[in-house]
């Protein structure tokens, strides 16, 4: 059953690639978000009060309602047009997230560790190859931050590949870091949408050296 | 002490946050830096011993530590002068004071904790603090400057964190998941080297954003341009030297693993590239704050070259990378009065300064010879060394290309200082230029002579604490 959710995850990166419109790379954003959450309740051996509400707030809470709910807030609030603007045509895109994968299927294969699950490895590893893709190629800064939280996603399934003993310290880290990162990255979109006209990486060119 | 001192600076900064009266909120930064200093004293006073688990008071922690709070202080001297001089409104003097408490509070624990999921957490804070501090300004270049820096340390930490995640995988082949850098080091022979090899691939990326080097180094040099000059002053000095605790303490772990050759390869090349880059920079940067900023990715090159090359290097490299702070902080703290001088910071724009304010070109010029590592400076010594050090290891083939770059980022320097100093500005009324104390600049004339005094005659103490930090790195077969 993990792997079929996995494997959902990873055609969700592909979904992705392809698609046209922020609107839908919110709700992908959104639906990765529950499959992390079944993934992980699957994979939970005991379940445990405070384990449980942690990764309820962390996966359902977090990252399928309160960020997508406020990636469409930006976009109406700035008025962001609903275009992604790659880059590259879809089809290239396409062709590089298949590579993506089957590059990191290529890397899982030579290592040989029982600690580890190669097909949390892969997965993980392409979310977070396919996330810093993401940011290379769209034009728009909301975009950035989308490429950012799929980055995200990908070290939490990192986390889970490495096994349930990770210690409370590291678990409040991955909170701290969530809440930290799209704290900043919401307020600071927000006070761009106000100074910039059009939301757009070109418009952030003009520190120079002189 | 330490969970006192972090209760008690962030209740300050919390006041400050809400506070609006003026005496209020100066008093509380002048409580901060005597919070700073009476635990500088007590960390001192308690060397080698360990507090809430997560805390150590060893010497590379110490001797940071002790760095950072004589930054400190004439940091908030001219934050002090910057507000009153801008005449800035209650809440962004007490948005900005509040940031810079937060920024020394969370640099100070960084250097302190011993296990690196700790350092990572408040190496987060720091981006939050910093993030502010960029934003000062709150227009359309200070808002750019503050998205870079904020997305590439997001970014970063999570590379960071990608790479503690690694460091639990290699570390549970040792059947142990305490991620302490003593643990580590107990257990160096237990580390399984293919993960090994990939947590400092990532950790090394992630704190180069912080630290100033190729390939991360972008940011920062954003960060400190658009910061206001005391603040950048932190940000080129004191949060770099976070970034190098964070790699140098997990580089002690790995350099006593098999894997010494290959992250003195790893570390080595970044510092060579971080050289190269600044020295095209520096060809043709003509912003004065960028170029102090580009010519921080120099000295952090050199210090991470040094710890690449061992030997006498390591000792060289935190010596260096501590006359570095005290040396680039005060040429950043005099960056303002250039500023406020002639109101602008191209260097096309400035000239003659020893017409309008001799005791603040004198600063210019005796920063320049510091950060140059000409003689008499301080950073002459350590460079010295870590060139040595270089030379011992044999790499010739690296050294020449090193010294050759340097000789371009001397000259360069050089160029745009005597430009700034010697030839007059065209077309620049001075009939408006501002006046400026030459009390303003005792601070800054302080620090340098300290970078001297430190690096020609150091005090045994000095030296120990030196010494020690470097400890346990293994000496390498000269």
């Amino acid at each position: 059953m993990i792997h079929v959710l996995l494997i959902t995850f990873i055609i969700t990166l592909f979904y992705m690639a392809i698609a046209n419109r922020l609107m839908t790379y919110i709700k992908v954003l959104a639906l990765q978000g529950v499959l992390l959450f079944f993934v992980v309740f699957i994979q939970l051996s005991e379940i445990n009060t405070l384990n449980l509400v942690l990764i309820l707030l962390e996966t359902i809470v977090f990252k399928s309602l309160a960020v997508p709910i406020f990636l469409g807030y930006l976009l109406k609030r700035n008025n962001i047009t609903r275009e992604a603007e790659p880059f590259l045509p879809n089809f290239v895109s396409l062709v590089i997230t298949t590579v993506i994968v089957i590059i990191t299927i290529l890397i899982s294969n030579t290592i040989k560790d029982d600690n580890l699950d190669k097909i949390f490895f892969v997965v993980a590893l392409s979310t977070l190859f396919f996330g810093l893709y993401l940011i290379a190629t769209r034009r728009k800064i909301i975009t950035h931050v989308m490429g950012y939280m799929v980055i995200e996603n990908g070290v939490f399934v990192l986390s889970l590949a490495i096994g349930n003993e990770m210690p409370m310290l590291v678990n409040l880290g991955i909170m701290l870091d969530i809440f930290a990162s799209v704290l900043i990255l919401g307020i600071f979109l927000n006070k761009i949408g106000d100074v910039f006209k059009d939301v757009d990486v070109d418009q952030l060119s003009n520190l120079k050296d002189y | 002490m330490i969970g006192i001192y972090l209760i008690t600076a962030f209740a300050i900064a919390i006041i400050l946050f809400i506070s609006r009266a003026k005496w209020l909120v100066y008093s509380l930064a002048g409580l901060f830096l005597l919070l700073q200093s009476a635990f500088t004293i007590y960390a001192g006073a308690h060397h080698g011993s360990s507090e809430l688990i997560y805390f150590s008071f060893d010497s590379l922690g110490i001797i940071l530590l002790i760095t950072m709070s004589i930054i400190a202080v004439p940091s908030m001297i001219h934050s002090y002068i910057y507000i009153e001089n801008h005449k800035e409104n209650p809440q962004t003097r007490a948005i900005y004071l509040t940031s810079i408490v937060l920024l020394i509070t969370a640099i100070s624990a960084g250097y302190l904790s011993n296990h690196i999921a700790v350092t990572w957490i408040f190496t987060e804070i720091t981006t939050l603090s910093a993030s502010a501090l960029i934003y000062h300004h709150r227009n359309k270049l200070a808002l750019e400057g503050t998205w870079k820096y904020v997305f590439i340390c997001a970014i970063s930490i999570t590379f960071i964190f990608i790479g503690i995640l690694f460091l639990s995988l290699s570390l549970q082949h040792a059947g142990s998941d305490d991620l302490s850098f003593t643990n580590l080091l107990a257990r160096k022979a237990e580390l399984n080297p293919v993960w090994l090899r990939m947590a400092f691939l990532f950790i090394f990326t992630g704190f180069t954003a912080k630290l100033g080097l190729v390939p991360m180094f972008t940011a920062g040099i954003d960060a400190k341009d658009k910061a206001p000059a005391p603040a950048g002053a932190l940000l080129a000095t004191v949060l770099m030297n976070l970034g190098f605790v964070g790699i140098f303490r997990f580089y002690i772990v790995i350099a006593n693993t098999p894997l010494l050759h290959w992250a003195q390869l790893v570390v080595g090349t970044a510092a060579f590239l971080s050289i190269f880059v600044s020295a095209v920079y520096m060809l043709k940067v003509k912003n004065v704050k960028r170029m102090f900023a580009y010519s921080g990715i120099e000295h952090m090159g050199i210090v991470m070259l040094g710890v690449a090359a061992g030997g006498i290097g390591y000792y060289a490299a935190v010596l260096h990378i501590i006359l570095h702070a005290f040396v680039k902080s005060s040429l950043f703290f005099q960056y303002n009065q250039l500023y406020r001088v002639f109101q602008n910071k191209n260097i096309y724009h400035i000239g003659n300064y020893f017409k309008y304010n001799t005791t603040g070109a004198m600063v210019l010029l005796l920063g320049f010879i510091s950060a140059t590592a000409m003689p008499p400076s301080g950073l002459f010594v350590s460079e010295f060394l870590i060139f040595k050090s270089i030379f011992d290891q044999g790499q010739i083939l690296l050294l020449i290309p090193v010294l050759l770059l340097l000789t371009i980022i001397i000259w360069s320097f050089g160029k745009n200082i005597f430009k700034i100093l010697f030839v007059p500005a065209i077309g620049f009324d001075d009939s408006v230029a501002e006046k400026i104390s030459p009390w303003e600049s005792v601070t800054q004339f302080v620090l340098l002579v300290l970078a001297v005094y430190l690096g020609l005659n150091p005090p045994a103490v000095f030296v120990e604490l030196l010494k020690d930090s470097v400890s346990l790195l293994p000496t390498l077969p000269v």
